[in-house]
């Protein structure tokens, strides 16, 4: 709690932090300072007070971040044993192993607004947590792998090199770390698509059919249009959303309308333009009811995806219990040297 | 990723659960002449373990020549809040900096 220093010299105001109004009076200074840290742009550090709905905002978000991280391994690890080749096996491999590694980046973040590892877990496989709903569609061709990696970790990045700004100290530098790893996942799923564009006619169907699938979900990964989008505003005020989900769709379409003719294939919306007077991309209309069906957990996968989850989870309890079970014998160990030693 | 954790972050992971893994800081030396500097941090049921973790975490791509962890609750760390009290003030003390000796201007080498 924040201590309110008079400075010398000056009469004590009326409301001087006397034991009944202390609290009060802690969290007016404690809020006067965020405010003062939001307004300079600065950064809020774990031990720093905050207000409530901000903390359980950044638990939120962080926490359903770090779920679509480790729930987002699952449709691509479905290639992994079919990669076509021992070199794209490596990439695909690797790529899952940093997504892994992106979740346990974000859950410490979380952590320190102090909520716990084993809570997030608890609420993730029992179905009571949010991911990206991008991850509960099926991975059906190797070309998936081409169309996620360009497709869907390309709007991640869209939405994650602001994050890395994000007012909460924690969460801006877990994103620095996953964005300085996205670069590769984007250009490895580029990659694959320009290679099966260039292949066989019915390579190139693939790729073609992988884009056409892949295209709006990944854009609707931006969020509901800023009409809709309830949280949004707040969170900008807050420096931890620094533009709306329709700015960040915008651009994002406007990548790939390039992107695409490099790959000889098209996207399957004949509404993508630039207009010359609002200078942003448009696109044709998104079918926001699926959204919120497959976020309501009535999406192809959802329930396999959890149910992976669980029994991953529940098949790895024994290893956990053999690492404590390690610890506490060599802590044993120890002490029993230590008693011997003395 | 989480830089002062040592407290929030350990004790809202100590809480119940009798094999709930301890958090611990890592720090990381990414080549050799260079600082260990702070790099996040993870669970694990011991110090090897979280030795292990922390390569495969935080070192996946060269990232260190190396590793340093902490438990997280060995550190003691300063109070934001008494920022104004626990720094000196660095007003008035401009006589630490060279920039305060403006006199010898334009001699070379000094
Ligand atoms: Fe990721
Ligand atoms: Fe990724």
């Amino acid at each position: 709690m924040a201590r309110i220093v008079q400075p010398a010299g000056q009469p004590a105001p009326t409301n001087a932090p006397n034991a009944p109004d202390a609290p009060a009076s802690n969290d007016a200074a404690g809020q006067a300072n965020f405010d003062a840290i939001i307004a300079k742009d600065s950064r809020v550090e774990p031990k720093d007070w905050m207000p409530e709905a901000y903390r359980r905002s950044l638990v939120r978000q962080i926490s359903q971040h770090a779920h679509s991280e480790i729930i987002g391994m699952q449709p691509e690890a479905n290639w992994i044993t079919r990669a076509p080749s021992l070199k794209r096996k490596s990439i695909l491999m690797a790529k899952v192993q940093d997504e892994a590694g992106h979740g346990l980046y974000l859950y410490s973040a979380a952590e320190t607004l102090g909520t716990t590892r084993d809570d997030m877990m608890d609420a993730l496989v029992a179905g009571k947590a949010r991911y990206s709903s991008i991850f509960n569609y099926p991975t059906v061709t190797w070309a998936d792998m081409g169309a996620i990696g360009w497709m869907v970790d390309g709007a991640a990045i869209c939405n994650q090199v602001p994050l890395c700004r994000a007012s909460y100290g924690p969460y801006g530098r877990a994103m620095v770390r996953v964005c300085k790893e996205e670069s590769f996942h984007q250009r490895q799923g580029f990659e694959i698509l320009l290679e099966l564009a260039h292949g066989t006619p019915e390579q190139k169907a693939m790729a073609q059919d992988a884009v056409n699938r892949w295209y709006a979900p990944s854009l609707m990964m931006f969020g509901p249009p800023d009409d809709d989008s309830p949280n949004s505003k707040q969170s900008m005020a807050w420096n931890i959303k620094r533009f709306s989900n329709d700015e960040l769709r915008s651009r994002f379409v406007g990548m790939l309308a390039e992107q695409v003719k490099v790959l000889g294939l098209t996207l399957p919306d004949s509404e993508i333009r630039f207009n010359e007077d609002t200078k942003k991309w448009e696109y044709g209309p998104l079918d926001w009811e699926e959204f919120k069906e497959v976020l309501a957990g009535r999406g192809p996968c959802n329930a396999q995806r959890l149910e992976r989850r669980r029994s991953a989870h529940e098949d790895g309890a024994w290893v956990r219990e053999a690492a404590a079970a390690y610890h506490d014998k060599q802590l044993a160990k120890q002490a029993a040297e230590q008693k011997a030693a003395a | 990723m989480s830089e002062g954790t040592s407290t929030e972050g350990a004790t809202a992971a100590a809480g119940a659960g009798a094999h709930r893994w301890p958090l611990w800081e890592v720090f990381v030396r990414s080549s050799r002449g260079l600082s260990h500097v702070h790099a996040g941090s993870l669970h694990a049921p011991d110090a090897s373990m979280a030795l292990r973790n922390a390569r495969d975490l935080y070192t996946r791509r060269n990232e260190g020549v190396s590793i340093w962890v902490v438990p997280s609750d060995a550190i003691a760390a300063s109070d934001p809040d008494s920022k104004g009290a626990f720094f000196e003030s660095p007003q008035g003390k401009d006589y630490r900096h060279a920039t305060y000796y403006t006199k010898s201007e334009g001699v070379k080498h000094l």
